[in-house]
């Protein structure tokens, strides 16, 4: 389970990559380019690729409103994302869900549902179609503590532990739910402990470590594709960005800027490019070049976005069955 | 011809789509024990994979049904009483309804959601509802309200191969009522209403065990003179509106008989339809008959009021007819 130097170098690509498309995203909001809200996931890069890395390209993936990181996290190209998130018919669900929603089937994904909690149950289910079908697929779903507190979380985590279902749960605990802080929500101080209600390993990590992540995840991995059942790893993050962009959360009171600035002196990019500076893995040289790699590739996604075509109105009207009935307009 | 009950005809259409799709399983509470006798044999035949019994978590179990059919499974849920199904919401809602649309057709959800309307037995109002138009409200869903054995086996065939998420309302009022099923394999498609009387003077259009009365009505009336067409939709999503528009120019009267309740019931909704499709061809005021907008009472000389009767139905057809 030792990560090689590409493997290394390949996880702080993925990290910058999701922190320049986001960063851009966040411009493209503000300048109204971007309609509808947008959830970013500046600071909490480290525990999405970390968790990410751990998993097979084939192995699925069920997220939630935020959004963006987990399909860059797993590897997916930036151009449907983008495109998505403009609304055009290029974009990964060809327009019909946006920011919230950046599932990307192709690289495994299995949804990104904005209602929370809901994806729980659902990657129960993949991961039990998974061991159905005869694969050795394993299925892992991202969580924020808010959702925690869900009744879907609940019945989904205790189907998984009865079923032994291969699914890992990770649970991005970012400390709010929206403005509401965890503490205030939660009745234990690790969400992690909450896995011995359902028999099952709980493990809290640093979030803005993506070797620590890496390394627990992947400890779940191999357990959930041994049939021993799932796991629930908690890792503690920070959005460093409002709940979602827009005005209707810029000025709220909930948080100080002391413990914003805290958090930022642990930024999981700076982490994680130090100690592969200082074990020799990455240049300082090495870093800059994907620095620009990163930027030409969010360019040309941002550039193949703009240049793509708003669907047809028509296409407002299609999809909604694979066998499709008369919509009465 | 064989004669079969509705309950086996759902264990028969769930046994042949098993035997014939080793990807289609069924889940649900008590489904191992066969409380409701519509999987016998199953546990031998299909195993304990294929048979699942589930935790009393409708969100957990609906949920993991939607995830194993975005993967590739055709799972077939009972939630044995349609009242449950609340609890699973935002499953059946959310997820299973759009995922499809949502994802711009990454994926798909062949699901089965079996329900049965348990009501008309002294169950009280959170054990009796019958709520196929709360659904019928919600794009991206099929639904079926099969009203005998024979289409309640050709429906739920259809249904367990189709590749969209699937409701089947289940009348509990027509459990062991016996019809003609074929020993061979027959698929009934949806959008197709049958005519299960024909008619000249007034069309009435009933839904699931409601037909039965509807076709009692019809029976009483013809002493009268009065030629009653009734018609079952059989599908309430996809709806065959044709079927209904073409009886309702032929008799130019319209009575719509259902079990649910009155406000946005799928009554409402055909009327509607004939009052904006087929209005110049009304001799008469639409009637709609339905269950009045309170909740089903528990003692029995009570809740008798609640659903249309053929009594009632006559009482409606007399209406129009003036």
């Amino acid at each position: 389970m030792e990560l090689t130097n590409e493997q290394l170098v390949e996880m702080y690509r993925r990290m910058v990559r999701i922190r320049r498309f986001e960063e851009n995203v966040v411009d493209m909001v503000a300048s109204g380019e971007i309609p509808g809200a947008a959830h970013t996931s500046i600071g909490q890069e480290g525990e999405i690729v970390g968790a990410c890395m751990a998993l097979r390209l084939d192995d699925y993936m069920v997220g939630n409103h935020r959004s963006h990181g987990h399909p860059i996290g797993k590897g997916a190209n930036l151009k449907g994302l983008m495109a998505e998130l403009l609304g055009k018919r290029t974009g990964v669900n060809r327009g019909k869900s946006g920011s919230m929603h950046l599932a990307d089937f192709s690289i495994g994904s299995v949804g990104e549902t904005s209602i929370l909690g809901s994806g729980i149950p659902i990657a129960a289910g993949a991961a039990l179609g998974a061991r159905m079908l005869g694969t050795d697929r394993v299925s892992l779903c991202f969580f924020g503590d808010g959702a925690s507190n869900e009744g879907a979380v609940h019945e989904g985590l205790n189907l998984a532990a009865v079923w032994k279902l291969p699914v890992i749960y990770v649970c991005e605990n970012n400390g709010y739910a929206v403005t509401v802080p965890a503490e205030k929500a939660i009745s234990v101080h690790n969400i992690s402990e909450r896995a011995k209600a359902y028999d099952i390993p709980g493990v809290t990590v640093d979030g803005q470590d993506a070797i620590a992540v890496y390394e627990v995840v992947s400890e779940a991995v191999k357990r959930a594709r041994a049939g021993q059942g799932p796991s629930l790893v908690e890792a503690k993050t920070y959005r460093y960005r409002h709940h979602a962009e827009g005005p209707l959360f810029d000025n709220l009171n909930y948080r100080s800027e002391e413990e914003v600035m805290r958090w930022k002196k642990r930024d999981p990019l700076v982490i994680l490019r130090t100690r592969l500076l200082e074990s020799g893995v990455l240049t300082e040289a090495d870093a800059a070049q994907i620095e620009r790699e990163v930027q030409d590739e969010v360019q040309a996604a941002i550039t193949f976005a703009r240049e793509s075509a708003y669907p047809d109105p028509q296409e407002a009207f299609e999809g909604l069955y694979v066998h499709p009935i008369p919509i009465t307009r | 011809m064989r004669q079969i009950t509705y309950l086996q005809a759902i264990g028969e259409a769930m046994r042949e789509e098993m035997r014939r799709d080793p990807r289609v399983f069924l889940m649900g509470e008590d489904i191992e024990a066969n409380v409701f006798g519509t999987a016998t044999g199953f546990k031998e035949e299909f195993g304990a994979d294929r048979l699942r019994d589930v935790p009393l978590s409708e969100a957990g179990f609906v949920g993991a049904a939607i995830g194993s059919a975005m993967v590739g499974m055709r799972p077939i849920v009972d939630l044995t009483i349609a009242s449950f199904l609340y609890v699973a919401m935002d499953q059946i809602v959310s997820m299973a309804a759009k995922t499809t649309y949502m994802y711009g057709g990454q994926t798909h959800v062949p699901l089965v959601l079996r329900a049965s309307m348990f009501f008309g037995g002294a169950n009280a109002a959170q054990h009796s509802d019958r709520n196929y138009p709360m659904l019928m409200n919600v794009p991206g869903l099929k639904i079926i309200t099969p009203s005998t054995p024979y289409d309640m086996k050709g429906l739920l065939k259809t249904a367990i191969r189709e590749d969209d998420p699937m409701v089947s309302f289940e009348d509990g009022m027509l459990w062991g009522t016996r019809g003609d099923v074929p020993e061979e394999e027959y698929l009934i498609p949806f959008g197709v209403a049958e005519v299960k009387r024909a008619g000249t003077d007034v069309t009435v259009v009933a839904i699931a065990s409601r037909v039965q009365e509807a076709l009692a009505a019809a029976e009483t009336l013809t002493k009268e003179g009065v030629s009653v067409e009734v018609i079952d939709p059989r599908t309430l999503v996809p709806l065959d509106k044709e079927t209904i528009l073409a009886s309702v120019a032929k008799t130019g009267r319209l009575v719509v008989v259902e079990e649910a309740h009155r406000t946005c019931g799928a009554a409402a909704e055909i009327a509607a339809i004939v009052a904006e499709e087929g209005f110049w061809n009304l001799k008469a005021p639409i009637k709609r008959l339905a269950v009045p907008d309170v909740h089903i009472p528990f003692s029995p000389p009570l809740e008798k009021l609640m659903y249309p009767t053929a009594s009632t139905i006559v009482s409606a057809i007399h209406a129009v007819m003036e």
